[in-house]
């Protein structure tokens, strides 16, 4: 799974950049709703969230183009932004938008299940995933709770701290993703950090999807849209 | 988590997983000192020991009679060791660090005054220190930094977003979900998530429940109205809380910048330009447009220079059990030259919210009536914004000089 932000550089640049990950093989994308205080996200997503809002990513123009990704690409798509963008615009009717322009669910960093039961009935009234997450601070009862209001797949932080950092592929990961495999009935996504081959194959036998996050707005800032395919294409393990 | 910390519809725990073990050890510790009567006792100790607590209630004769109407009373925040009602909340957080045995301290900070609190604590203590604040507010209160640094504090300007204190905290958040093994995050207002309001209100307290003995003890009879400014809300609360089940009328005072009609300003509940949202952790009114996007405010006071507000506020505002007003950039330099002129006390830009906000009603009382202000800060540390704001000539001639000099 790949992630841009809506609206950064561009939405034309977002474009291109979808092109290239489904050309280059990706099979899942998680469309960012930039927020004004992304209290998750590391230096990288928090200047492309910052930007792209300076440049005008308004809630409504990161919908229409949702929907015309999702109507053009035959993959599935996920929103994934902060609270306060579906709370404005109202959980249920959020939802309802969702599925109507064709997405397959969203990933929300700051409605932890106690806060976010609203949200979740919502999406699941409309066959939508409201992906929960676990991080390796999370107790194995708690893991069990998410799991039991989990859909789609479980997103599984691969560290402590925010995105963008480098991860260390060690043991203790290992120990972390074999509790979380133990929790969950559902698929696992393993994220933050990831961002070689290297990484990629050492996630292989454990993890069902690898989310690639700020690496790629970094291959894209530093080497323009189109290295975004051949970035994508080399971080396939050889089969 | 169980108790969410809900305030009407306000308040809760909107946190990233990673947190949630870190706020259930923190709501265990809060609550165990909480029901523990020795905790308390072991704080006021240490609050008379080290920062001159309990801070006086002075009667301003001179005030009192220039406006002829109520009998107005200073609760002295700013005798508080730092020069801010700040530090009641810091020392408190410090022993619950201790009861933790974490040993690192992180803080947001907006005028410097919990950063400069937070940075006394964590020397005292013996703990690491490490303090984001706005770039802006770097430019505003540099004398503030200056101090953090001596005290063995790492000040890191924060240059995303708007460059203030709701940036500040974004930050400072970012740093405790990598090392909240070690640290602790010490909030400097009654805002953020659950037990962050609850318990900075109740540091906090200790300014309300002091005000309420010495008035009885001074006047005899309850106040009348107690006003008090409104950043995040923490020393409002502070005074509020002693008068809670009294018929005493509590009164914020928010930024009103420019002008509420300009736009630029940070009046969140005495303004219909915010509307209930969720950041930052938790949810309240926020100024921000409707697409859910926080807002630039203003403030000539960074403390006051907030999108958000206490969410315990909030719901004060909604059941009308506080009223909230706002104060203009001018009439509070007007309310701290008159305060400075006649009482010779100098408040902070923050405090003199309040003192404008209460001078404005004070002739609409009558003599029996008593009210008192909540003095939160000292404004020495203001001295290059209020030169500034009072164009004085002596004060430009003399930064240039000393600027001449550094160049030579
Ligand atoms: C002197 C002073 N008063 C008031 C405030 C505002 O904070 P609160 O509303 O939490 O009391 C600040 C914040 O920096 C301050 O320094």
């Amino acid at each position: 799974m790949t992630h841009i932000v809506m609206g950064y550089p561009s939405f034309d640049d977002c474009h291109d950049m979808v092109r290239q990950m489904v050309a280059a093989g990706v099979d899942l994308m998680e469309l960012q709703i930039p927020f004004s205080e992304p209290m998750a996200d590391g230096p990288v997503i928090l200047k492309a969230n910052q930007s792209a809002l300076e440049r005008g990513a308004t809630v409504a123009r990161c919908l229409t183009f949702a929907k015309d990704m999702a109507a053009r690409y035959p993959i599935p798509f996920l929103f994934m932004t902060y609270a306060n963008i579906p709370y404005r615009y109202g959980m249920a009717a959020f939802a309802k938008t969702t599925a109507d322009i064709g997405l397959h669910g969203a990933i929300v960093p700051d409605l932890p299940m106690e806060e976010g039961a609203d949200y979740i009935e919502a999406m699941h009234d409309n066959n939508l995933s409201a992906i929960q997450m676990f991080s390796p601070n999370t107790s194995d009862t708690r893991m069990e709770q998410i799991a039991d209001v989990s859909s789609g797949f479980i997103y599984c932080l691969a560290r402590k701290g925010v995105t963008g950092e480098d991860t260390k592929f060690s043991p203790d990961l290992v120990r972390y993703l074999s509790r979380c495999r133990n929790a969950a009935s559902v698929p696992l996504a393993v994220g933050f950090g990831i961002k070689d081959r290297a990484d990629m194959n050492f996630l292989k036998a454990m993890a069902d999807i690898a989310v690639i996050g700020s690496q790629t707005i970094r291959v894209m800032e530093e080497h323009g849209v189109n290295a975004v395919r051949e970035f994508i294409q080399d971080l396939f393990p050889a089969a | 988590m169980k108790h969410r910390g809900y305030y009407g519809s306000f308040g809760g725990a909107f946190l990233p997983e990673i947190l949630i073990p870190t706020f259930d050890e923190l709501v265990a510790a809060y609550e165990n000192a909480r029901n523990d009567p020795a905790f308390w006792n072991q704080y006021q100790q240490l609050m008379a020991e080290y920062s001159g607590r309990p801070t006086p209630l002075t009667f301003a004769a001179n005030l009192t009679r220039h406006f002829g109407g109520a009998k107005i009373y200073i609760k002295r925040e700013d005798l508080n060791h730092t020069g801010a009602h700040k530090a009641n909340n810091v020392m408190g957080q410090g022993l619950l660090v201790q009861k933790m045995g974490k040993k690192r301290v992180i803080a947001e900070t907006g005028a410097g005054q919990h950063g400069a609190a937070c940075a006394t604590m964590a020397a005292k203590f013996g703990f690491d220190c490490t303090i984001y604040m706005g770039e802006k507010d770097v430019m505003r209160q540099r004398p503030n930094v200056f101090w953090m640094e001596q005290l063995g504090a790492q000040v890191v300007p924060v240059t995303d977003g708007t460059k203030i204190l709701k940036d500040a905290i974004n930050q400072t958040f970012r740093d405790w979900v990598t090392h909240m093994d070690t640290t602790h995050y010490v909030l400097g207002t009654a805002c953020g998530p659950h037990p962050f309001p609850e318990m900075v209100a109740w540091f906090q307290s200790i300014i309300g429940k002091e005000a309420r003995q010495q008035i009885l003890e001074q006047e005899g009879r309850l106040p009348h109205k107690v006003y008090a400014c409104v950043g995040g809300g923490s020393n409002a609360l502070g005074l509020f809380s002693g008068f809670m089940d009294d018929p005493v009328d509590l009164v914020g005072v928010e930024a009103g910048g420019k002008g509420i009609d300009t736009g630029q300003h940070a009046a969140r509940l005495s303004s219909e330009d915010a509307s209930p949202g969720i950041a930052q952790g938790y949810k309240t009114f926020f100024l921000q447009d409707n697409d859910g996007q926080m807002k630039e405010t203003h403030s000539i006071s960074a403390g006051l220079d907030y999108v958000g507000v206490s969410p315990i506020l909030a719901h004060m505002h909604e059941i009308k059990k506080a009223r909230f007003e706002s104060a203009t950039d001018t009439e509070v330099v007007d309310a701290l030259k008159l305060t400075i002129k006649t009482e010779g006390i100098i408040p902070a830009l923050e405090s003199a919210h309040a003192f404008a906000g209460a001078f404005r009603e004070a002739s609409d009382l009558s003599g029996d009536q008593i009210i008192i202000i909540n003095q939160s800060g000292r404004g020495d540390k203001d001295i290059f914004t209020v030169a500034e704001a009072l164009n004085d000539p002596e004060w430009k001639t003399f930064i240039q000089k000393k600027a001449a000099q550094y160049h030579a």
